[in-house]
């Protein structure tokens, strides 16, 4: 029993040293001097590849997710008579908790794996190491441009997830289910706010983007350089990266339904 | 050596621990300026180890390490940054960018450091490769090299910004004759062309002996013994005959300490 409760001890301290070791590393990431002219083109190369480079697989889920909601929604509100309120149904769910969540999770398991796994890597072939004896900071030029780069990239592919996920409740519901097309659009129109609606959605794709790519980073630039490390620390990316998505969607909704 | 005045590194009373392993317990060291130095001893003695507290990645328990007066574990990570500028540390790996071609792995701490045009950086990543006999490799990429060739470019980066101080993390490990034949020759030609200082590390005896100028052997978090290659050769020291000649076994043992065999066979 004791020998338990000092394993817990243990893996709590463990916890705590490796967050703190965590937020240490933020801070000192912040805190580099910008220098923008150099950082520009780096940020540029890290928002193509965390950024565009995502965009096929946060398209085509959006538009299947987009289209599975439509047609579930149908089903359920055909029964009711109230088939024509599927814009609203479609466009609220999308924008207030499916856009931000699921682009977030699509974020962490593609960019945010292959950030950890690069990172990782550098730390492993001593690319990490190298650049420090060549007197670059390996903080200011390999881990701040990847920070921004997700801070950046994950809102905008959260717009894009979700004004096609919306495109695809349209092409089922009114292409292929038949609802009327004007009442799909205006009562969407009616419904979805910008300020509590779509800035709240995107608020809480600026607070994903930053933990998922905090994570990602930290966990490859503390990973043991091994490949068996480098596994771990991708493993953990994925698994901490969706905990703290769904555990923070929680909190952050209830902040804004309570009229925060 | 210590008579001199003209050193570049001096390593005083360096203890160093890992975890609870004592790697260094009280070591003594010179560099002097323009000479190859070696920094021998047999494998977990903490050569490469030692190279790290030289570059400041790892920092003493106690002692001091002064590279061209400054004692580089009390600048601050500005100073240090711009103290390294002026230390190369060719990796065993080599430690290329794989991101980047030849030429932009040479190029990188010239873009990183100074402002000189395009043109310029063309021109200096040209020379530096042409001294490494890699300037047609300049295209390629890193995962395109052998691995001597990626030492030699890895050699080409680490004196781009023409420092005073290059450190080799076993240069010859892994290496057909004739790429270590090259990278010996480099060691020294470049060393004396450029008027560096360099620390090689390694347990390469015969290799070592042909280009240092001065050795140091280390062996259980000391320096078991030092001079001139021809003075190590001759040594009378037992334990510095097992090293240079390469005996299996000796005054350190060939067996890790264990239980009496006939008694844990017979448990």
């Amino acid at each position: 029993m004791i020998a338990r409760m000092q394993a817990l001890g243990e893996q709590g301290l463990n916890f705590c040293g490796t967050f703190g070791r965590a937020g240490l590393f933020l801070l000192a990431t912040l805190l580099r001097r910008p220098r923008l002219i150099r950082t520009f083109p780096l940020l540029v190369n890290e928002l193509y590849s965390v950024g565009v480079l995502s965009l096929i697989i946060i398209i085509v889920s959006g538009l299947f997710i987009g289209m599975v909601l439509g047609l579930q929604g149908y089903n359920i509100l055909v029964d009711f008579a109230a088939s024509e309120k599927l814009g609203t149904l479609v466009a609220l769910s999308i924008v207030r908790e499916l856009g931000p969540v699921v682009a977030a999770l699509l974020f962490a398991g593609r960019a945010g794996s292959a950030l950890t796994a690069e990172i990782g890597l550098m730390k492993a072939t001593e690319q990490l190491d190298s650049m420090e004896m060549i007197g670059v900071d390996p903080l200011w030029r390999i881990i701040s441009p990847r920070l921004w780069a997700g801070f950046i990239a994950l809102p905008l592919l959260t717009l894009i997830f979700s004004a096609v996920a919306i495109l695809g409740g349209y092409l089922v519901g009114v292409q292929w289910l038949g609802i009327d097309g004007g009442s799909f659009w205006s009562n969407m129109q009616a419904t979805v706010h910008f300020r509590e609606d779509v800035v709240n959605g995107i608020i809480k794709s600026l607070v994903f983007g930053f933990v998922v790519v905090w994570i990602a980073v930290f966990q490859g630039f503390d990973a043991v350089p091994t490949s068996a490390g480098i596994s771990r620390a991708t493993t953990k990316t994925v698994v901490y990266s969706s905990l703290a998505i769904l555990g923070l969607d929680f909190v952050l909704t209830a902040m804004m339904m309570g009229g925060w | 050596m210590d008579n001199s005045h003209d050193h570049l590194v001096k390593i005083r009373n360096v203890h160093f621990k890992r975890g609870e392993r004592q790697i260094f317990s009280g070591i003594d060291m010179t560099i002097p300026k323009g000479k190859v130095v070696a920094i021998m001893g047999p494998s977990g003695c903490g050569k490469t180890t030692m190279l790290r507290l030289i570059g400041a990645k790892l920092k003493p328990s106690q002692g001091s390490i002064e590279v061209d007066g400054q004692n580089i574990h009390r600048l601050s990570r500005k100073q240090l940054y711009t103290a390294r500028r002026k230390i190369g540390l060719l990796f065993q790996s080599g430690a290329l960018f794989t991101g980047m071609s030849v030429f932009e792995n040479v190029a990188f701490p010239l873009r990183e450091h100074t402002n000189l045009s395009e043109l310029l950086i063309r021109d200096l990543v040209l020379m530096k490769l042409q001294a490494v006999g890699l300037r047609g490799a300049a295209g390629l990429m890193p995962s395109e090299l052998s691995g001597g060739m990626a030492r030699r470019v890895a050699l080409a980066r680490a004196i781009a910004l023409d420092p005073q101080l290059i450190m080799y993390d076993e240069p010859f490990t892994g290496l057909d004759p004739i790429a270590m034949g090259v990278i010996v020759n480099l060691i020294r030609r470049l060393n004396d062309a450029l008027g560096l200082t360099s620390i090689v590390v390694s347990h390469d005896v015969s290799e070592v002996m042909g280009i240092a100028d001065y050795i140091y052997v280390l062996a259980d978090g000391k320096v078991i013994g030092e001079g001139t290659p021809e003075s190590i050769k001759h040594t009378q020291s037992p334990r510095l005959e097992q090293f240079i000649q390469g005996l299996p076994d000796g005054v350190v043992p060939f067996h890790y300490p264990a239980k009496d065999y006939a008694e844990e066979l017979l448990a």
